[in-house]
């Protein structure tokens, strides 16, 4: 019963709510079991709350009881990103210096996902102020990637994929400023979408770089990223950069998942050296099966897209140093030798040298030296004029293509400490998903396949014009049928009844065929 | 443009974090490359370029002139790491005029 | 204490540049970026949330209401207004600021090249607006310990009440040319803005609580030179005396050192109101203050028909009110500079409002109330009486019932605080007795202690009246009037 729960899909659980056939309380109580069983292995979460879980998912039994009408995913328990701020609840952005921190509201985001009926089961891990592309640089644990838990499982959001790939929960809540949704959901097989820049909202999420930050679902269904989507897209005035339009049809895009007559761009530019064999070739093999479902394969160059990487750790670094300027120690959270001796200036420094990791120090100084004067130019200035280099061969693109792709990252899952003292190496796991941060254009990450040389998940980018958000969701689905259906379900499904995944303790009765190579040729397995 | 350790260690008390010896060994050289690394983005766009500071075009967002409920002083205050008297609690001011 | 040298040696050899920054804290419902209510004096922290404490996670909105009044402002101050311009942040860490930044503009103010004209002893001099752009107030801080001041503060406290309070920062570009009037002629300029302020109703403007601020620059250029000397910022001015009792001060410290070869010091002074400016901090060393374009906020694009329609609103210019008054209360030049040079301008109308000739409210502000603001040493506005006070005070001599001495009685107690004028009169019994009865007997009596007088009188030597109505007012302790008084001595003596 408990890993029928745990293996279903959100909307699955939605409508079983919806039913009563299940309760919301049934579902939580499941998932909190779950991450009892797998979580001091996985380290998905940084704060969970079995009182605070429970409580949601008894009133939305009660509302549901009423006869009252809630979302397709009312009663489903969701994994909440802790860079989104939960009123009373520790909201700490894997930082030191906002450990303890309770907020006094809630993002705009968080009351959303709570109206529709939402479970919020725990706060997840992640990159210190969402700066890593591993979350090795959380202050408090360093996550495992389910598939090999001594390898990474993506950054920042590296929690929220582990959680979904680990069976703890059914949906989570990530944010994306430079791939920190893409990325980990493909080295994961998870599905994450970054909506177009302004489609949900900011508010109370804390900041890492306000121009590209954006929240967005992870899932482990293109169908259920959709309706979490739904859920928390639409605009907001408390955030000013939030779009006044309606939510593209997202829904409907992932039901229909038909590509006919799609023009699909495959970017020259992200591929070739440094991209591993496995990954080029099962993102080739994704291509043939959309191509097979109708839609039509060019080959689209984006010539700016090589200096996105240069250009947003130039944007990115300045928006932070001003956004983390606020982390003081003068209203809330850490501080470090007030003894009365010390000036208040000493006090924010001895704070901030203490309260910050290495990663966010980097960053807070490249950025200090980009803004600062007689530098403004050649670093700042340049950079956002190469962004706009980049938005414009977006829109000549999107004049040929209805959507562009690229793998999500150029290679699978590398091992904890791999890249940690080598910042520039991990900077390269975000090279294909930075490009539509920079440009604010809508883009997401399916998964495509095992790669043959590791076993380990690759993840297909889709990146589609801003506000055509459901372009995203038609591919998409169309790749999770075509895909699926030649595995015999799900790669999640392989995980969690292979003996790699028997850890999860999700095995269920009904055995998913082994994946082997190649992934055409598949027999059933034994139990 | 070479980032020398004297200019981390300038940039780190501009932001005002706290570096130790050992930090600034570790960081100065990471900072250069990644600046190096970085650099030719200057070289790229011509003056002709307009920077795009902004995702979207979006202009002219306001918010109507209408009072809405604040926090109480308590609420304000509850995560501040001193008090007094209703107010945040701050270590002295040096060298500055209020 | 500075060595100053004497302003008249200082003006002989030197030519003041000014340079003057007005904050004007705008008087919206509620702050720039947020809804919390934008008032004064409401308990500490209060006013606050997410937004404008700078909670992680928190975004700015911007006041609708702001813009409008920014924009009116720049209209008024004969601005060009921007077709396209942004919010900056502006970094440096500061305690009473929330963000560690401060939502600002920098080279891209809404209201741009603009100018007002001020008129001082008859001369008119036309001071050029760089700019007047948006941004917000920090929050308060107090210092605790033994000095109450920063210096050898154990510590502070911080009040966030005003962080987020709507400001516009009005900046001139240099004055020159105005010579030893330069003193007086910021004090016009920071009154003019004030009467704008007023007049478009979009500030308090009241210098005492903060709500319009100066910070006033000034260097001294040798005679005949044309090469800008090093500048001072004085801060701390609170009132429009100080204005140029500080730059006055300033210019005479400045000239004693660069008269004897010395250097002055690039610095932020701190005007104390005893009458003397000291040393804040240093700006040898520039801050960085690494402004950048606000990504939490978009471009203001303000169309030219929301300009246009903004610009219909607007009220009377001062400077044209000005011209219009002096006619309407057929004033001489000089009369109504008068007016002017004691900012009795605004107080003047409302009195005549509230139903006082022009003469009379010119003579009472010009009067008995500038020689009482002059002795508590305050502003001719906050001396205490309200115009309407002013007006009913003379409705009272008008109407016969004080004459002009026990009017300034009057206007005594209600500075004591004893009440409106009718009811100091009430109280203090300073009715003019009109009684005849009274009078009558008074008169008797007077004549007959003075049969000479009288005897004059009789023979037609009408002058010898004023020794008799003396002694009656003196006998009725001058709460008679003098004019039946004569009236009833003629009588009884024709």
């Amino acid at each position: 019963m408990s890993a029928e729960i745990l293996r279903a899909t959100a909307s699955e659980l939605g409508e079983r709510i919806a039913r009563r056939e299940l309760t919301a309380v049934e579902v939580t109580t499941a998932f909190l079991d779950q991450i009892e069983r797998v979580d001091d292995d996985v380290k998905a979460f940084l704060h969970v709350d079995r009182a605070w879980s429970l409580d949601q998912a008894r009133v939305v039994d009660a509302r549901l009881d009423a006869g009252e009408k809630l979302g397709p995913l009312a009663g489903v328990p969701i994994a909440v990103k802790d860079i989104f701020c939960t009123q009373g609840v520790p909201t700490t952005c894997g930082s030191k210096i906002l450990e303890g921190w309770l907020p006094p509201y809630n993002a705009t985001v968080i009351d959303r996902v709570r109206n529709a009926g939402l479970v919020m089961i725990g706060k997840a891990n992640m990159d210190e102020f969402a700066m890593g592309s591993s979350t090795e640089n959380s202050a408090f644990q360093v996550t495992g990637n389910p598939w090999d838990l001594e390898r990474i499982p993506g950054g920042s959001g590296g929690g929220s994929s582990a959680a979904l790939a680990s069976f703890q929960a059914p949906l989570a809540l990530g944010t994306d400023t430079g791939g920190s949704i893409r990325q980990p959901a493909a080295v994961t097989a998870t599905v994450g979408v970054k909506p177009t820049y302004g489609g949900t909202s900011r508010y109370g999420v804390i900041a890492m770089a306000s121009s590209l930050d954006q929240p967005g679902p992870c899932a482990r269904t293109v169908l259920d990223a959709a309706l979490l989507h739904e859920v928390i897209c639409g605009h907001d005035p408390m955030d000013s950069t939030s779009i006044d339009a309606p939510v593209p049809a997202v829904v409907d895009a992932a039901r229909s998942g038909d590509v006919r007559g799609l023009r699909i761009g495959v970017v020259k530019e992200l591929g070739g050296n440094g991209y591993a064999p496995g990954v080029e070739q099962r993102f080739r093999e994704a291509l043939d099966v959309l191509k097979a479902q109708g839609a039509e394969i060019v080959e689209v160059s984006c010539p700016h897209f090589k200096y996105a990487l240069g250009a947003y750790y130039l944007i990115m670094p300045s928006e932070v140093s001003s956004n983390l300027a606020r982390f003081d120690a003068m209203r809330y959270g850490l501080r470090v030798g007030d003894d009365g001796v010390n000036t208040v200036e000493d006090v924010m420094r001895l704070t901030r040298g203490a309260g910050f990791g290495d990663e966010v120090k980097r960053r807070i100084i490249i950025g200090t030296y980009a803004l600062s004067s007689g530098y403004y130019d050649a670093y700042y200035g340049s950079a956002q004029k190469v962004r706009r280099l980049i938005a414009e061969d977006f829109d000549a693109a999107f004049t040929q293509v209805d959507v562009l792709v690229s793998p999500s990252t150029p290679t699978t899952a590398f091992k904890q400490g791999e890249r940690t003292a080598d910042p520039l190496a991990m900077y390269m796991s975000d090279l294909c998903t930075i490009p539509s941060n920079m440009a604010g254009n809508a883009s997401a990450s399916f998964p495509c396949g095992l790669a043959p040389e590791d076993g380990l998940p690759v993840g297909f980018q889709v990146m589609a014009p801003v506000l055509a958000d459901d372009r995203l969701y038609r591919v998409g689905a169309a790749l999770e049928r075509g895909l699926e259906a030649s595995w015999g379900g799900s790669l999640l499904d392989h995980l969690a009844d292979s003996d790699a995944g028997a850890y999860l303790g999700v095995r269920t009765d009904v055995a998913t065929p082994p994946l082997a190579e190649p992934v055409e040729a598949s027999d059933a397995r034994e139990i | 443009m070479a980032l020398s350790p004297t200019d981390v260690a300038r940039l780190a008390r501009l932001a005002r974090i706290e570096l130790s010896d050992d930090e600034l060994a570790r960081l100065a050289p990471q900072l250069d490359v990644i600046l190096d690394a970085v650099a030719e983005v200057s070289q790229v766009a011509g003056p002709d370029v307009v920077p795009m500071t902004h995702a979207l075009p979006l202009t002219n967002v306001f918010r109507p002139d209408v009072v809405k409920p604040s926090l109480t002083p308590a609420q304000a205050l509850a995560m501040a790491p001193a008090e007094e008297d209703g107010r945040f609690r701050v270590p002295r001011i040096m060298d500055e005029e209020a | 204490m500075d060595e100053l040298l004497d302003y008249d040696e200082a003006m002989a050899l030197f030519d003041p540049v000014l340079g003057l920054e007005v904050h004007v804290e705008l008087n919206t419902a509620s702050k720039m970026f947020c809804g919390c209510a934008n008032h004064f004096g409401a308990e500490p922290n209060s006013n606050t949330c997410p937004v404008c404490l700078g909670l992680p996670g928190a975004l700015p909105a911007v006041n609708a209401t702001a813009i409008e009044s920014a924009i009116r402002i720049g209209l008024s101050l004969n601005c060009d207004i921007a077709t396209w311009c942004r919010f900056a942040r502006k970094n440096y860490f500061y305690p009473d600021m929330t963000k560690d930044f401060q939502t600002s503009q920098y080279d891209e103010p809404l209201c741009f090249e603009g100018h007002v004209d001020v008129e001082v002893d008859g001369r008119t001099f036309r001071i050029a607006v760089e700019r007047a752009h948006m941004e917000e107030d920090a929050g308060k801080l107090v210092h605790a310990g033994a000095s109450g001041r920063i210096h050898g503060a154990d510590y502070s406290l911080v009040d966030y009440n005003r962080a987020g309070t709507p400001l516009i920062e009005i900046v001139t570009k240099p004055v020159r040319g105005t010579g030893s009037m330069a003193p007086q002629v910021a004090k016009a300029y920071v009154a003019a803005l004030r009467d704008t302020m007023r007049a478009l109703g979009v500030s308090d403007v009241k210098m005492e609580q903060g709500s319009l601020r100066c910070d006033a620059n000034v260097s001294l250029m040798p005679k005949g030179s044309d090469v800008l000397g090093t500048r001072t910022e004085t801060k701390n001015v609170n009132s429009l005396r100080s204005i140029e009792a500080a730059l006055t001060y300033e210019i005479r410290r400045q000239a004693a050192i660069l008269a004897c070869g010395g250097r002055v010091k690039q610095e932020t002074r701190m005007w104390h109101e005893e009458g003397y400016t000291t040393a804040g901090r240093s700006k040898e060393e520039a801050e960085d203050y690494r402004y950048f374009p606000e990504p939490d906020l978009v471009p203001v694009a303000p169309s030219r028909e929301w300009v246009e329609q903004l610009r219909s609103t607007l009220p009377e210019n001062p400077a044209a009110k000005r011209v219009r008054l002096a006619a309407e209360w057929g004033m001489t030049e000089r009369e109504f500079g008068d007016v002017l040079a004691a900012d009795a301008l605004d107080l003047i109308e409302a009195t005549v409002a509230a139903g006082a000739s022009p003469a009379s409210a010119r003579k009472w502000w010009l009067g008995e109330l500038a020689r009482v603001a002059n002795a508590e040493g305050v502003e001719l506005a906050a001396v205490g009486l309200t115009p309407a006070q002013v007006a009913e005070v003379q409705g009272l001599v008008d109407g016969g019932v004080v004459n002009d001495k026990l009017a300034r009685q009057v206007i005594e107690g209600v500075l004591a605080g004893e009440g409106s004028p009718a009811e100091v009169v009430e109280r203090r019994g300073l009715k003019v007795v009109s009684d005849d009865g009274a009078l009558s007997a008074a008169v008797d009596a007077a004549i007959a202690a003075d049969p000479d007088a009288a005897a004059k009188i009789r023979d037609g030597k009408v002058a010898a009246a004023g020794a008799l109505i003396g002694s009656v007012m003196k006998a009725m302790r001058g709460q008679a009037d003098a004019g039946r008084v004569r009236e009833l001595i003629l009588e009884k003596l024709s």
